[in-house]
């Protein structure tokens, strides 16, 4: 029997992202995963490290990773690419809110600043005409998170992480952790399982929301920023069974991301024709250009998503030596390595640097 | 003999028997047809529409693949050298 400081049952974006803190603190780190790494929501990802501005404890919360992140801008494994977001105006009651939304980022640290229509076309030219405007936050990044994690866990792994690949965690048990093969782990567990949370602590509700992409073939130079919809976090935060927003990525091979959608109450991974159909009509109305583009793939995935639309970052108050850290809907890349060193701050008994008390697990227990 | 046609693979002009397909011609002609973002040579692997590895610019319109498109005269083919 295995023993350990902390075993991270889960290796997406923000189980290996605690790993790979746990072991540069100098933990003996156990990792289960029983699939590939970062092959959950993770893989499934867009990957773009945004502020949101309409929760607080989210903004702060994004806002201290995305300083983390700047430890990999120079991966390359991580494809890192600064291409900042532009979020787009279309009707004039979005535009008047750009200023109200760029006092809120820059409350939190965030540099945004609002640009008018013949900016947007210099910036953007394919967007289509009769846009009011928008808001540029030039310092946002997108990443590939899949290779991400994986680079992660190796850092875990060379700090000494032992990689129970191929093994899943079929029970917690009162000393740690019960594997597929009948061996137990014991110590102090996190619990990062994403959507499955639900299958080792019931008593934590967790919804899957289902979203679709679409990836282009290599058209370089076509779009050059990030792009949403201001109506974005409409779509992101209500809570409509179904919604869809205009967002669409330059990739750094050329290639181009199409997102999103977002879907309550569907559990099939199939592509769902209607819904990708509605969100590339979406996509059409401000890039008009896309019709003529060469789609490569479609695919979907499932953003875990907790009631209250914030992820559970912290200890699990009914249960001694276990910690949770799931949750993190559609901000899961952005916000992984913050959730990691605030969880392993915690653990180790020192002051995090953002107030936790908005994600503590102990609001949604039943 | 067959009829020939030709066309022109990268401003070089190639012949092929009628019916063939550009992925033919492309490999007559000895050129790469595209390049994985690393910079490799791709070339075809299915030969059937399937494995995306043999796309080319065929008349201007980017991202053809190849073995599906019928050569016809005077076509022009852009491969990634
Ligand atoms: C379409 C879409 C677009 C998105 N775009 C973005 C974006 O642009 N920016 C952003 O920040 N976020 C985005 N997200 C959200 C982000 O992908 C997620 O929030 C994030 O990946 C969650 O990471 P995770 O590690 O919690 O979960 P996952 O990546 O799902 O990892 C959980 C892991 O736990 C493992 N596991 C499950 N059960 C067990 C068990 N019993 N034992 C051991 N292991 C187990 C699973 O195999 C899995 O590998 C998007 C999500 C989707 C679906
Ligand atoms: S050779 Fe596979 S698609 Fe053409």
């Amino acid at each position: 029997m295995a023993a350990y400081d902390l075993i991270v049952i889960g290796a997406g974006i923000v189980g290996t992202a605690c790993a790979e803190r746990a072991a540069a603190e100098g933990l003996r780190v156990a990792v289960v995963e029983p699939g590939p790494v970062g092959g959950g929501a993770t893989a499934a990802a867009m990957g773009h490290l945004v502020a949101m501005d309409d929760d607080p404890a989210e903004l702060a919360l994004s806002r201290y990773s995305l300083q983390l992140w700047q430890r990999y801008a120079g991966l390359a494994d991580a494809e890192f690419s600064r291409c900042g977001t532009l979020w787009v105006a279309r009707t004039a009651r979005e535009y008047d809110g750009i200023a109200a939304k760029i006092a809120r980022l820059a409350a939190a640290g965030v540099q945004a600043r609002q640009i008018d229509a013949e900016e947007l076309y210099r910036l953007e030219p394919a967007l289509a005409p009769g846009l009011r405007g928008g808001m540029l936050v030039a310092d946002e990044a997108v990443v590939y998170p899949p290779r991400v994690a994986l680079h992660l866990l190796e850092r875990a792994r060379a700090g000494g992480a032992d990689c129970r690949l191929g093994r899943r965690a079929s029970a917690l048990s009162a000393r740690g952790v019960r594997l597929d093969d009948g061996s137990e782990l014991t110590g102090p567990v996190l619990v990062a399982t994403g959507c499955a949370l639900p299958e080792l602590l019931p008593q934590l509700p967790m919804r899957a929301r289902k979203g679709h992409l679409v990836i282009t073939e290599r058209y370089p130079g076509r779009v050059r920023h990030q792009l949403l919809e201001l109506g974005y976090a409409d779509s992101a935060h209500g809570d409509a069974d179904s919604s869809v927003a205009f967002n669409v990525q330059p990739r750094p091979t050329g290639q181009l991301l199409i997102g999103s959608s977002r879907e309550f109450g569907v559990e099939g991974r199939e592509v769902s024709w209607p819904m990708l159909q509605r969100m590339l009509e979406r996509a059409f109305e401000y890039l008009p250009m896309l019709r003529e583009l060469q789609a490569l793939r479609v695919w979907t995935g499932f953003r875990p998503t907790t009631p209250d639309g914030r992820p559970y970052i912290g200890a699990v108050a009914d249960r001694a030596h276990t910690w949770v850290a799931a949750g993190h809907e559609g901000l899961g890349v952005t916000t992984a390595l913050g959730t990691a060193q605030l969880l392993i701050d915690q653990m180790l008994g020192r002051a995090p640097q953002v107030d936790m008390a908005p994600f503590s697990p102990a609001r949604s227990l039943r | 003999m067959s009829a020939k046609l030709w066309l022109w693979v990268n401003q070089v002009a190639v012949d092929v028997p009628a019916g063939a397909n550009v992925a033919a011609a492309v490999a007559r002609a000895g050129a790469h047809f595209r390049r994985s973002c690393g910079g490799e040579p791709r070339a075809p692997l299915c030969g059937m529409g399937v494995c995306f590895e043999c796309r080319v610019e065929i008349d201007g319109v980017a991202h053809r693949r190849a073995c599906l498109v019928p050569a016809r005269e005077g076509m022009r083919v852009r491969c990634d050298d």
